[in-house]
């Protein structure tokens, strides 16, 4: 494979914040690239800089082995866009926004039609020409954006936390065209995540970041066997736990991951592991639970965030745990901080990092 | 005095719907003096505003303090100040611009400059930050880029020249120091309202205090109309 883009010893500072040190990462053409890390490891940072629209501190970029300077960016900028984690829209209509990038690249009336028609259809919003994109839900918005990028038909696609904060259904659908994109138009794309599954299921390769500097590159199933502690670094990731596994007779996992919680898992497994649920595969209840969910807990609400159509609660069960419900289901239930509230999820929920 | 202010308004409208001349030639002057202060203060303005909007610089803050400021300056100041410079010994009496319309849409556009700059740095400062990167990111280059900022800011930017061009309209002050309200050269609406008035012809000033009211009350709706359509 040829490399597309080659970042040499880039760093980059802001006052006494260094955000990028050091970095140094070969990009593949028609890969797709994971960027594993926290918030604030310097993800979006290192994204802006391969876009070109931040400039490096010091450091070299090529693109195509041809070197980035000052006065040849706006051409790496039409080559390579970026999708942001807080969609950001026109304030006009869905075509509008998604025709913005082709008048750069000199597309007739009808051409700029068609290629809106054609990447409407591709995200799944077919007819929207004329909506309001702000006055759309916040996952069908991210769509929007995702169908901007994809319509000035870029060499490289950057994407930062591009299912951060939108609900299920729209998820599936983004990381969908995601995959179609990378088959059928052989995109090189990068994904910024903090979620190792959809790294996982989507890239080829991945970096782990953590404070600004790449910690290892490989497959994402080298870096899952990273030791567990950085691990739990880099995760500081929703729902992680540790702890110490035993079989059941069920022949399913019984894990102690302290503070008296103990956690059953659909899986056969001995010994020291980590192990996640997905926030979404938690049921929250404000009455205690009859299901057949093997793990079932009882705790108080100590955080709220309101993220648009969807809610983030952090509940405190013995151990913290993070839990994402509907906006209609977290006002129907009228939950406040330290509400007590009833937690159930399934033993097949429980994945083993 | 009822009887009199009835009397007053029906020969207003009398004058109005007649189209008298000298209401019709009062009232287009007016708007091409104001509408051109408005059009000069927008030019010089609105480069400063998308200056202060759009970057960052030492001293910012001292720039955009002086502008809030020059928002609430007396317009009877601001006309004094500029006769003192444009009068024949004045340091500009060599232009020999006094009592003439030039000196008005001067005075006027340095009285509502602080409008246009304060009102458009604002709106641009409350645009999503990302608008910039999004049109960059896109294939705009710097110059486009601080254009897609401008057009999501535009809310901002027509109610900065309504606002800017109903006060010009507005300002008696600064028209009536430099202007000098000379009947055929230099009375404007409001001048000839004041004068009028004192003078007792009450009818005249009347029927210039309605077209002022209506050129302000339609340019506003249907400002606000527009806007509402688009959004």
């Amino acid at each position: 494979m040829k490399t597309i883009m080659e970042l040499d010893n880039i760093s980059k500072v802001y006052g006494s914040i260094t955000a990028l040190d050091h970095i140094n990462l070969n990009l593949q053409e028609g890969e797709v690239f994971s960027l594993l890390g926290p918030n604030g490891s310097g993800k979006t940072t290192l994204l802006k800089i391969m876009a070109g629209i931040e400039k490096p501190s010091s450091g070299e970029i090529l693109f195509r082995g041809v070197e980035v300077y000052e006065n040849n960016t706006n051409q790496m900028r039409l080559k390579s866009t970026m999708v942001f984690q807080k969609t950001a829209l026109f304030n006009t209509n869905v075509y509008q926004n998604i025709a913005y990038g082709l008048r750069f690249r000199n597309l007739s009336k009808k051409e700029t039609d068609n290629k809106v028609k054609e990447v409407l259809k591709t995200v799944r919003l077919e007819g929207y020409e004329k909506r309001q994109a702000k006055k759309l839900s916040g996952g069908e918005q991210q769509r929007v954006a995702l169908a901007r990028a994809l319509a000035i038909d870029t060499d490289v696609l950057l994407l930062d936390e591009p299912t951060a904060n939108i609900d299920p259904k729209n998820v599936s659908i983004i990381e969908d065209v995601l995959s179609w994109v990378n088959k059928e138009k052989k995109t090189t794309m990068v994904i910024a995540t903090h979620n190792i599954f959809q790294a996982e299921t989507l890239a080829n390769r991945a970096a782990l970041l953590l404070e600004g500097r790449i910690v290892k590159v490989g497959t994402p199933q080298d870096i899952f066997t990273q030791p567990s502690k950085l691990l739990a670094d880099y995760a500081r990731l929703e729902n992680v736990f540790t702890g110490v596994a035993i079989i059941t007779k069920e022949g399913t996992s019984m894990i102690d991951i302290g503070e008296g919680v103990q956690i059953e898992a659909a899986l056969q497994k001995l010994g020291n592991v980590s192990v996640h649920v997905r926030p979404e595969d938690i049921i929250l209840s404000a009455q205690p639970l009859v299901s057949s969910a093997r793990n079932t807990f009882e705790g108080r609400i100590t955080e709220i965030s309101d993220l648009g159509s969807i809610v983030k609660l952090r509940v405190k069960a013995g151990k913290d745990f993070t839990v994402q419900v509907t906006k209609r289901s977290f006002n129907e239930m009228q939950p406040n901080l330290g509400s007590k509230v009833f937690l159930a999820f399934k033993a097949s929920a429980v994945q083993v990092i | 005095m009822a009887n009199e202010i009835i009397d007053g308004l029906i020969k207003a409208l009398q004058l109005i719907f007649s189209g008298d001349p000298t209401v019709v030639e009062i009232s287009v002057r007016s708007i091409l003096i104001s509408g051109s202060a408005t059009i000069l203060s927008v030019l010089w303005g609105l480069p400063v505003a998308m200056i202060l909007g759009l970057k960052n610089f030492p001293g910012k803050f001292l720039i955009k303090g002086f502008f809030n400021t020059m928002l609430g300056i007396p317009t009877v100041a601001l006309g004094l100040i500029l006769y003192l410079l444009f009068s024949k010994a004045g340091p500009l009496g060599f232009l020999r611009l006094l009592y003439s319309p030039a000196a008005m849409i001067i005075g006027q556009a340095i009285l509502i400059t602080p409008i246009i700059v304060s009102f458009v740095a604002s709106a641009i400062e409350s645009v999503d930050p990302d608008i910039k990167d999004l049109a960059k990111t896109l294939g705009a280059s710097e110059t486009e880029a601080s254009i897609a900022v401008l057009k999501e800011s535009k809310n901002g930017v027509v109610l900065a020249v309504t606002a800017s061009f109903n006060r010009a309209l507005a300002e008696l002050g600064i028209v009536l120091m430099v202007g000098g309200n000379i009947a055929g050269f230099t009375s404007v609406l409001t001048t000839t309202i004041a004068l009028e008035t004192n003078k007792g012809d009450i009818e005249l000033s009347i029927a210039l205090a309605i077209i002022l009211l209506l050129i302000v009350f339609v340019l506003t709706i249907s400002m606000n109309l527009v806007q509402r359509h688009r959004t």
